[in-house]
């Protein structure tokens, strides 16, 4: 197989891919040769923009909540407003940006480049996919326009099952939604298992390849499930079939727990991909081989797997029985530790690297302090007794921001950052980046962390008015999210500038070792390599990275991606 | 199945000059390559529908445990027999249709349409048989949530709790009728693209999807036949 493949590389390829001239992003031009596209990298960008789009959207109605928030009483809006809000925010931020958010954009872009293949193995499935999440995201917006959905992102009956009729279309949104997820797993499981270069072991895959894969398990085994609770949701509301609504013998419990059987899994489909990019990153701006490759590349999958048997420590206050709390309880710590582990190798990776302050890299920093706390904070909600006292109050909307933004959301913002020079071929202002990056990770802090402590003050969520003693913290996270905001807007300034005003990248500006930036021009070939990849080293060996650094470890950058700022220090040991 | 329709334009763009199988998309090496991608494609699908159809189960072993009188007295009310005739109907379906993969592995095309065929004519006979048992159940008030209003000879299924059986039962069986309906369109595309002549004993990726499919299709079936008629 190996030796057939080097041989046939596609003359198409070839002949493009060496002029420089053809990338994947010129190669035509039409607006129907982007909306038809089978070009996963193609795929990758109309993700980016389209969750770019519900991100700002979204993240607009968070800065509505906290405007509403920064004075006890009615500040900018009436309770009804501020509960369609705060729903609508969640929605959005959950369904339609953090599930699909990694693996849609950097996924879909990197993964069958790190494979060394030249697509995806289902391409249409995976332009589908994109279609089917318009198609959800249209029905979010119709939901919006034919009424108003305050059940929280949720959904909990009897609520869900008796308010207004839009819930339906949300449901039915969220239903369909789900497909896509599921087409993208099915399509990344089968990719990674079939169409890896050869010489391309499981041992020698990216770490971001094992994030990918480890969130494809939980997609395909997952999704499903919410799936069928949505269209139980939505039985029960046009025939009233008597499921979930106690009124006709139903049991609300039974709809928390199908939810929960998706959406705790679900936090894994958001926080797995990032625990990929914060390995690339570490390894890549570390200049050191990765700590405990194994050990993180199988925390994965049993973070994946154990995150099946934990749903119920959403319930525990729902009368779900003691004994279901406590094994609940206890399954919840388990997770802690293939967390720790993943922390602790990331840390021993830089010991004695030599680290390489660039944006991404700062990001990648912000990753280890803001998911440390949001896990060390969901240890804390998994006590039993504890999470008594602080269930359903701003510690829990605390939690999981530190998970999900602090976690999922500063990776994916490095992600983007690192792999943007290979995306579109530009560079953005390092500086800006900088000055960025710690202006999202102060705004991010001054957000959230006063709201663990009005939680564990006794604040609860989805609350518009509070009491006058919560005022200072909630102005100070008020203030905070515009600092992030600032952040934010800051961001996309300078990347949109960079499209246009940007100097030229490199093909590995980074001097990374991976395949994506040793074996392709930035941006990338439409058939991403002139020549299939064979392998002979794992992803990180950057001492065997001759391509890279050059033979005979001189250092001169001989090879393709030489860095061309600051010149970097490396070690010299030959393991 | 969008997984696997003709990738013509891709193979076209490349001018078809080196030589390798006119189905063979581009970015795969080999047709063996393409041909087990496809079905680990399938099978994970197919636990995705597994997942799918486990909600309801579990919706349905709760009540179960909630109401065992009430799903006794109501499961009483399903005619065992039609199920019973269902079940074998999709048996027989499921041999038809692994006939058919087994002739295109032979290169026998007219004899893959024949069990084809045979197999969508089955499916038909199957849901012919569900609109009667259907029909009749309507017919006497029995409806799946509040509609529920059973009447004349069904009339001693008007206790409490009855009506979540009824529910579930719709709802399963009609998310299984769906799934067959889906399987027909599936066996009429294949039909037809097979007297086009797209499946050759190198190529028939497509035939061995779909009659995966139909497996899966059938052994839902298979449990819920028991649960819901014998129970």
């Amino acid at each position: 197989m190996s030796s057939a493949t080097a041989a046939q590389g596609s003359p198409a390829a070839s002949k493009a891919g060496n002029q420089g001239a053809s990338t994947y992003l010129n190669h035509k031009k039409t607006i129907r040769s982007w909306l038809l596209t089978l070009d996963h990298k193609r795929i990758g960008v109309l993700y980016a923009v389209t969750l770019a789009t519900v991100f700002l959207l979204a993240g607009l109605l968070a800065l509505a909540v906290r405007a509403e928030l920064f004075m006890p009483g009615e500040t900018i809006m009436s309770n009804d407003a501020y509960n369609q809000t705060f729903t609508m925010h969640g929605i959005m931020m959950v369904f339609l940006f953090i599930v699909p958010s990694i693996p849609a954009i950097l996924g879909n872009f990197v993964l069958p480049m790190q494979l060394g293949a030249k697509d995806v193995a289902f391409p249409r499935l995976n332009l589908a996919s994109w279609y089917v999440y318009m198609i959800g995201g249209a029905l979010v917006v119709t939901a919006l326009l034919v009424g108003s959905v305050d059940t929280g992102w949720t959904f909990y009956t009897p609520y869900s099952s008796s308010g207004s009729v839009s819930v339906l279309y949300m449901t039915l949104a969220i239903f369909i939604a789900g497909f896509s997820s599921i087409f993208t797993g099915i399509n990344f499981i089968v990719t990674i298992h079939k169409m890896r270069a050869p010489g391309l072991t499981w041992n020698r895959l990216p770490l971001f390849v094992w994030g990918l894969y480890a969130t494809s398990i939980v997609m395909v085994l997952a999704t499903p499930v919410i799936g069928i609770t949505m269209l139980l949701l939505f039985l029960e509301r046009i025939l009233q079939i008597g499921i979930f609504d106690p009124a006709l013998g139903g049991d609300p419990i039974l709809f928390q727990h199908f939810f929960w059987f998706y959406s705790h899994p679900a936090v894994y489909i958001m926080i797995l991909p990032a625990f990929g990019i914060i390995s690339e990153l570490m390894t890549a701006f570390s200049r050191q081989r990765i700590f405990g490759y194994k050990a993180i590349a199988l925390s994965s999958v049993a973070i994946a797997l154990l995150g099946f048997l934990v749903w119920g420590h959403h319930m525990f206050v729902s009368g779900q029985s003691a004994i279901s709390g406590i094994v609940f309880s206890l399954i919840t710590y388990l997770i802690g530790i293939p967390s720790g582990i993943k922390i602790f190798n990331w840390v021993a990776t830089m010991y004695k690297g030599s680290v390489w302050l660039q944006t991404p890299m700062l990001y990648a920093l912000s990753f280890l302090f803001l998911f440390t706390i949001g896990g060390l904070t969901g240890i804390m909600v998994g006590v039993l007794a504890v999470d008594v006292h602080l269930h359903d109050t701003y510690f829990v909307v605390g939690h999981f921001h530190y998970v999900m933004m602090g976690g999922t959301v500063i990776a994916l913002l490095g992600g983007m950052h690192y792999w943007w020079p290979k995306i579109t071929g530009k560079m953005y202002n390092e500086t800006l980046g900088k000055i960025a990056a710690i202006l999202i990770f102060i705004g991010f802090n001054t957000t959230f962390f006063p709201q663990l402590i009005l939680g564990a003050q006794g604040m609860p969520r989805r609350y518009a008015n509070y009491v006058e003693e919560f005022t200072f913290l909630h102005q100070v996270s008020t203030i905070g999210s515009l600092v992030l905001a600032a952040g934010l807007f800051l961001v996309l300034g300078y990347m949109v500038y960079s499209l246009f005003r940007g100097q030229k990248a490199a093909s590995n500006p980074w001097g990374a070792a991976t395949l994506e930036w040793t074996m392709a021009t930035s941006p990338p070939d439409p058939h991403n390599f002139t020549r299939t990849p064979i392998v002979t080293r794992g992803p990180y060996d950057f001492h065997l990275a001759d391509e890279v650094f050059g033979p005979q470890h001189t250092g001169d950058g001989a090879g393709d991606g030489a860095a061309p700022e600051p010149a970097v220090p490396r070690k010299t040991e030959t393991a | 199945m969008a997984t696997q329709t003709q990738e013509t334009q891709d193979v076209q763009a490349h001018g078809d000059g080196h030589g390798h199988h006119e189905r063979l998309q581009h970015h795969f090496i080999s047709l063996d390559q393409q041909f087990s991608s496809a079905k680990l494609g399938m099978w994970l699908f197919l636990v995705t529908e597994l997942l799918l159809f486990s909600g309801m189960f579990v919706a349905y072993a709760v009540y179960m445990q909630w109401y065992p009188e009430a799903f006794a007295v109501a499961s009483e009310a399903l005619d065992w027999k039609m199920g019973f005739a269902n079940t074998i109907v999709l048996l027989a379906s499921s041999l038809t249709v692994a006939l058919s993969i087994h002739f295109i592995q032979k290169g026998n095309t007219k004899a893959m349409i024949t069990s084809l065929s045979a197999t969508l004519g089955l499916a038909v006979v199957f849901l012919i048989v569900k609109y009667f048992e259907y029909t009749d159940k309507f017919s006497h008030g029995i409806y799946p949530g509040e509609a529920f209003n059973p009447t004349g000879s069904y009339a001693y299924l008007d206790v409490p709790n009855a009506v979540q059986y009824f529910s579930i039962y719709y709802v399963m069986t009609g998310i299984h009728a769906v799934h067959v309906i889906v399987g027909m369109l599936v066996f009429a595309w294949l039909i037809y693209r097979a007297l086009r002549h797209h499946f050759s004993p190198e190529w028939y990726t497509p035939v061995e999807l779909g009659g995966l499919y139909w497996h899966f299709v059938d052994l839902v079936w298979i449990f819920l036949f028991p649960l819901l008629y014998l129970l």
